[in-house]
């Protein structure tokens, strides 16, 4: 198969790339694409473009790490369904078999004038087209009394890795009958289902080591994703663990005192054993730094994924403001492959088909408990526009449930295996 | 025992259905005992009926798919089972005609039954041993007649593999590419047909998963025959 041969051949050409170490350019004048950001935007967009234009772009990949966590399935391995090795992906194969140069640096600045990325190492990258997937920072002052410097006391555990073993170790730790409290994020944020995922991940565990054990959730909204699933899934599997405190009981009016271990709820004070803090979020930052975002986030053209204020670069997931699609990996893996197709057209006049994006949200509830959400999208020009979408339903008997979570299963493999080749 | 009432209420309405005029399009449950035979090697119904090479087919309308206890069934029948699929007389006349692009797993070692009368024949002949009376065919919305099977004019569509590969990447979001299977099912190297079949099933809601009926949904004739087309070219 031919694919294979040529495949050996980019690895051959990404290899002596580091050998000489020629971040900066001098590519035989291909067309370059930088990437910033290898989660499951970037890391997708630059293996399609490496992919699909058959050695004809050269694709820089940056990304700091070298073992990449996914944010999906965090809550799982949290909960004990997943070890932490099976959530980390590594950049060899984009290397070996897609040809992609891998960097592991930050970018920490963009000249948008002359189309050059800075790295904290101090190199610059020339690109034709960049593409941002930098995901999420936390605005600061969103949460009174947090900001990052108390991430080991408070975690939030909503980039994975590190934050996660933290607030898996500190929720196992908790003493007998003791409170976990989260303070959950407004709209729009990373993973809508999330931080809902999460509660039922840590009363999965405090139900078998610490039964009367209680969790507290601070919740700015009125309402949020999949809520009848989850409540309903509280009440049948962890009964009179769960109080879910929303904006109309004063869920949004929030501190916290990290030192001392306290959360302030519409002015009543509670000593927490743990406290997982997620604030509010904006695009990362590198989006504020290359002066493409209105506000948190970075507006995009739908039908390309090509930032409102600049058509040279893209912004993919997260960091995007779109329309209608949640803040997801399936979506950023679906955007990015829109992208892709819309780069490689501009670079190389490969064909370029309408844009179509999908989504698909599981969560877990308990043991073989599993739900989704999903929904199709079309660009217009003013959006990216919902066509059709579907939700599990409450009341679903045992076998769909269970049937549901082992898809899940399926799906991670079938991402991660899309993302990273 | 309900199926023996069904016996004889289904031979009662059998007599019924043998009027003139309506034999055709209800079926002839006694031309259907006739074309049991042939698969009466592998399924037994009726008392006493047992699970053998295949399941009992007692209860059969109106029975959830892969649910008969004690019976080993293919990956995908156990799935269509847990995503809801009970069968009716429309879907139980998708399956006889063409099982395996049906149920691409399928173990039933059958070939298909090509003539809609016949099957009507057969399926009122296993419907005499099924306790559910909602999915009697003369029932809407599962009456026959109902022209489900796809169109020859959208099997003939010669996809274009190129649009086929740019449409897949929806696709392998969840189905991988190299075949493997973690709890979502391959899709690569499928016949053509059987796949063009497969994803009208969908965009018809014949099939029940909620995921694929919207992604099918959407696509247009000729980008199911690209994705077929393509899926195929990935399997070789």
């Amino acid at each position: 198969m031919n694919l294979n041969r040529r495949l050996f051949m980019g690895g051959a050409a990404a290899a002596a790339t580091l050998a000489a170490p020629m971040v900066h350019g001098a590519t035989n004048g291909k067309p370059k694409v930088v990437v910033i950001g290898g989660g499951a935007g970037g890391a997708t967009a630059a293996r399609y473009i490496a992919k699909d234009s058959k050695g004809e772009i050269n694709v820089t990949l940056v990304e700091p790490s070298r073992s990449y966590y996914t944010c999906f399935f965090s809550n799982l391995y949290m909960a004990g369904f997943r070890e932490l090795g099976s959530i980390a992906h590594s950049y060899g194969t984009l290397a070996s078999d897609f040809g992609v140069n891998v960097v592991h640096d930050w970018a920490v600045g963009i000249d948008r004038e002359a189309r050059t990325v800075t790295l904290a190492g101090g190199a610059t990258l020339p690109y034709d087209r960049l593409i941002l997937s930098p995901g999420i920072d936390f605005v600061d002052g969103a949460v009174q009394g947090w900001d990052v410097t108390h991430q080991n006391a408070m975690p939030h555990a909503f980039k994975a890795g590190s934050q996660s073993e933290l607030l898996k170790a500190q929720i196992e730790a908790m003493p007998e009958g003791g409170t976990f409290a989260m303070v959950a994020p407004p709209n729009p944020f990373r993973c809508p289902p999330g931080p809902y995922e999460r509660i039922s991940m840590v009363a999965h565990i405090l139900k078998d080591k610490n039964p009367t054990a209680k969790i507290i959730i601070a919740d700015p909204k009125d309402k949020f994703s999949k809520m009848a699933l989850f409540q309903e899934g509280w009440a049948d599997n962890y009964p009179g663990m769960i109080d879910w405190i929303g904006a109309d009981f004063g869920g949004g009016n929030v501190s916290v005192d990290p030192d001392a271990m306290t959360v302030t709820i519409d002015g009543e004070e509670t000593k927490v054993d743990v406290c997982n803090v997620i604030p509010a979020m904006k695009a990362g930052r590198i989006c504020e730094l290359a002066g493409i975002t209105d506000g948190n986030w970075a507006p995009v053209n739908p039908h390309t994924m090509q930032a409102r204020m600049d058509e040279n670069i893209h912004v993919l997931g997260d960091a995007s403001q779109q329309g209608d699609m949640p803040k997801s990996a399936f979506a950023a893996n679906s955007q990015a492959k829109v992208a892709a197709m819309a780069v490689r057209a501009a670079l190389t006049g490969s064909k370029l088909f309408p844009a179509k994006f999908t989504n698909t949200c599981w969560s877990l509830i308990d043991t073989d408990n599993g739900v989704k959400v999903g929904a199709s999208y079309e660009a217009t020009d003013e959006k990216i526009a919902k066509v059709d979408g579907f939700i599990s339903q409450t009341g679903e008997d045992d076998a769909l449930r269970k049937a549901t979570y082992e898809e899940s299963i399926g799906w991670y493999a079938g991402i991660t295996a899309d993302m990273f080749g | 025992m309900g199926w023996i009432r069904n016996i004889i209420l289904g031979v009662v309405a059998a007599t019924c259905w043998g009027l003139p005029g309506l034999a055709n399009e209800l079926g002839d449950a006694d031309k259907g005992a006739e074309l049991f035979d042939e698969c009466a090697a592998c399924h037994s119904v009726g008392q006493g009926a047992e699970n053998g090479v295949g399941p009992h087919l007692n209860g059969l309308f109106g029975r959830r798919a892969a649910e008969v206890d004690g019976f080993n069934y293919s990956a995908g029948l156990t799935r269509m089972g847990n995503d809801g699929l009970i069968w009716d007389f429309d879907l139980l006349d998708r399956y006889v005609e063409n099982p395996k692009a049906f149920a691409s797993d399928t173990r039933m070692a059958y070939g298909g039954l090509k003539d809609a009368a016949q099957r009507a024949d057969l399926l009122a002949f296993l419907r005499r041993y099924s306790d559910d009376p909602a999915n009697i065919p003369e029932a809407a919305p599962t009456a026959p007649g109902t022209d489900h099977s796809v169109d020859p004019t959208i099997l003939a569509i010669q996809g274009d593999p190129e649009y086929g590969e740019y449409l897949s990447s929806e696709c392998v979001s969840c189905h991988q590419l190299d075949g493997d299977y973690d709890g979502i099912p391959p899709i690569i190297g499928w016949p053509v047909d059987d796949f063009v079949v497969a994803m009208h099933a969908y965009k018809d809601k014949f099939r029940p998963h909620p995921v694929m009926q919207m992604m099918a949904g959407r696509l247009s004739n000729d980008e199911i025959a690209a994705l077929a087309v393509y899926f195929k070219q990935v399997g070789q």
